[in-house]
């Protein structure tokens, strides 16, 4: 029996046997082959027990994702019969060279080629090459290679790390947690996480290197613990902590129908985050009052174009649709930072986090701003629709972004399409200069969303996904609080409301602070709405009012979360 | 027999239109190729066609020897028009 410590991002325990995404050692040696018919023969094999495998990764992959981003693996499949590289590769095992090198040299000449042709659609074809000759090399070195998309049992998944378009992929029918090396709290992967509502814990370090394919494992995503074959009495202590934290959240069932109120009766809108459509349904499971971020990039990745205007009205009505009149914030693209598309051909940066991204790229690529526009407006009419755009710093930048909206709004009125009107704009806070100035903005806007990730980042200036800073990731920080304030106070003053769709909304110990400077809407996952509005429940925004002075005055996060304890959660 | 056609599929002859038309030859028996800027490859290699890095409004040349080469051409026209890579000149 192992234990291995990470950071937990995702509640809940898992049981299941480990399934490690690493890449195989597919290394090989150049030898003389002397039977040249048996070594044809071994290729063909190969390559036959690859086919077989990619036609059932497509058929899978068509049930699962549909036909689009199936494609990719027809275009695999196209790429292991083309008869040219066959050729070339059998006619080098005919001159005597082992199978392995004869499809590595014929793979490696490919990919050389396109990587010489000035043409991004021929350099990502080099990922498909490296992928159809990996798999025929596993195959002729007999390893068995890793496919997530040929689950059909109970898996943890354990990974150096998981790219936002491979989390989008997990198949939560047999993925049932995650582990991985690196990441922190917000990284995008434990994001999905809780949004899937798997376990998961991030930055173990190690994981893959210490858990074995097929190990069984206990992943407490509660506790960031990982237990690697367990002894029978510590699987029965977990299976009885699972026991007790399913009863915990039947508990919090009763909760699922009530409206969100503090105790002494305040108001408050308790919303739900989502990335994709299909995640609606658990915000409205757990009872949520509305969609308070959803993460429209989400639309745009795991593909190679741009989604038309056509398919994101689709996407965006069918989850007004689902809403049915409840509130539905929907942020425009905010990519760039760790999140990639790589058919904009967006150039790699020394800071991503400080570069190109989000409006900076919306304000710039206006056809694509102008398309998800369209599409929105369109979708409005089928629902409580509110806009807002991401990573604002200047008011300038939300003056052309409204602008460019309520131009696309007048445009598509005259070519006779129905259009919502009167939708609420917004913006994300997540940069200071915009927190700092909130009364200004507040005389333009419709309100404000508080994303805490960047914020946090921004103002105590360390990289979020950087482990070695992830102690400066710290919400309770009096800067943090202070801007949080000024946000809240500049709107109210404006009669204007103002929403968090940061982790911070569903921090057991910001709740209070929230509660008491007067936020107006707290979006969270949906795993976290109902344990919050349980939560609000027991607490008076006019008792959390009262301490908010002395706590902005307080001077570290450690003497603000002590306080919080002491006076507010359990007083 | 050979033809020639114009590519006007905004991306050129790349990656989805190739995919395309790889798979529409594959099963003819007979030897088909791609000539363009005098180069000549296997149609029925889709990096072959990939590489050659076929441009909107580039002329090609399709030709095949064979006894179904007939029947092959009338699926290339049909496959380059329904799906708008290109047309007959």
């Amino acid at each position: 029996m192992l234990e291995i410590q990470g950071i937990a991002v995702s509640d809940g325990i898992s049981f299941a046997k480990a399934y490690c995404l690493k890449d195989p050692d597919l290394s090989f040696e150049k030898v003389t082959v002397l039977d040249i018919q048996e070594e044809l023969e071994r290729f063909k094999t190969a390559r036959g027990k690859a086919k077989k495998e990619l036609q059932e990764i497509y058929e899978i992959a068509q049930v699962k994702f549909g036909a689009d981003k199936a494609a990719i693996f027809a275009a695999h499949l196209l790429v292991l019969e083309d008869p040219e590289m066959i050729a070339a590769a059998e006619s080098k095992i005919v001159s005597g060279m082992n199978a392995e090198y004869a499809l590595d040299e014929v793979a490696n000449m490919y990919i050389e080629m396109f990587e010489g042709i000035d043409n991004i659609y021929l350099q990502e074809r080099v990922a498909d090459i490296r992928d159809v000759s990996k798999r025929i090399l596993g195959h002729l070195l007999g390893i068995e290679m890793v496919d997530m998309n040929r689950l059909t049992s109970d898996v943890v998944i354990v990974a150096a790390d998981l790219t936002p378009s491979m989390t989008a992929m997990l198949d939560t029918k047999y993925v049932k947690g995650f582990i991985t090396d690196i990441g922190g709290k917000t990284s995008h992967s434990a994001i999905l996480a809780r949004t899937l509502e798997i376990p998961a814990v991030v930055g173990t370090k190690n994981a893959t290197q210490v858990i074995q394919q097929g190990t069984t494992i206990i992943l407490d995503g509660t506790n960031g613990k990982i237990i690697v074959n367990p002894t029978s009495e510590v699987l029965s202590f977990y299976k009885q902590q699972h026991k007790q934290h399913i009863a915990a959240y039947e508990e919090l069932l009763q909760y699922r129908s009530m409206a969100s109120f503090s105790a002494d009766g305040c108001a408050i809108e308790i919303a739900g985050n989502i990335g994709k459509p299909e995640d609606v349904d658990m915000v409205l499971n757990a009872g949520g009052d509305g969609i308070g971020l959803f993460r429209t990039e989400f639309l745009y990745m795991g593909r190679q174009e741009l989604p038309s205007e056509e398919e994101q009205f689709q996407a965006y009505r069918s989850v007004l649709e689902k809403m049915q009149g409840k509130p539905t914030i929907v942020r425009t693209l905010d990519i760039g930072g760790d999140k990639h598309l790589p058919y904009l051909k967006l150039s790699a940066e020394m800071n991503p986090f400080l570069g190109y991204r989000a409006i900076r790229i919306s304000l710039t690529q206006h056809d694509i701003f102008r398309e998800q526009l369209r599409a929105l407006l369109r979708a409005g009419v089928y629902g409580h629709l509110k806009i807002m755009f991401p990573m604002i710093a200047t008011l300038d930048e939300f003056l052309s972004a409204k602008a460019i909206l309520l131009e696309e709004q007048q445009y598509l009125k005259n070519n006779g399409y129905l259009v919502a009107e009167n939708i609420e704009i917004g913006i994300m806070i997540e940069i200071p200069s915009a927190a700092i100035i909130a009364d200004i903005f507040a005389k333009e806007v419709d309100f404000f969303s508080i994303g805490t990730n960047d914020l946090i980042q921004y103002t105590l200036a360390a990289d979020r996904m950087n482990e070695n800073v992830s102690y400066l990731y710290q919400p309770y920080h009096p800067a943090v609080l202070r801007l949080i304030k000024n946000v809240i106070v500049a709107a109210h003053q404006q009669g204007k409301w103002v929403g968090m769709c940061g982790e911070m909304a569903a921090d057991e110990i910001a709740i209070p602070i929230l509660l008491g400077l007067g936020l107006n809407e707290f979006s969270m996952s949906a795993s976290s709405i109902l344990k919050t509005r349980a939560h609000i429940a027991k607490l008076s925004k006019q008792q959390s009012k009262l301490h908010i002075e002395r706590i902005l005055l307080l001077s570290t996060a450690d003497e603000v979360k002590e306080y919080v304890k002491r006076h507010l959660i359990s007083p | 027999m050979k033809k020639m056609y114009k590519i006007t599929a905004p991306e050129g002859l790349h990656a989805r239109p190739a995919a395309l038309l790889v798979t529409a030859v594959t099963p003819f028996e007979c030897d088909v190729a791609l000539t363009y800027k005098e180069k000549s490859v296997n149609l029925k290699s889709i990096m072959g066609v990939m590489a050659q890095g076929v441009t909107p409004g580039s002329i090609v040349e399709i030709s095949a020897e064979g006894p179904d080469a007939e029947k092959l051409f009338q699926t290339v026209t049909e496959v380059l028009i329904s799906k708008g890579i290109g047309e007959e000149c």
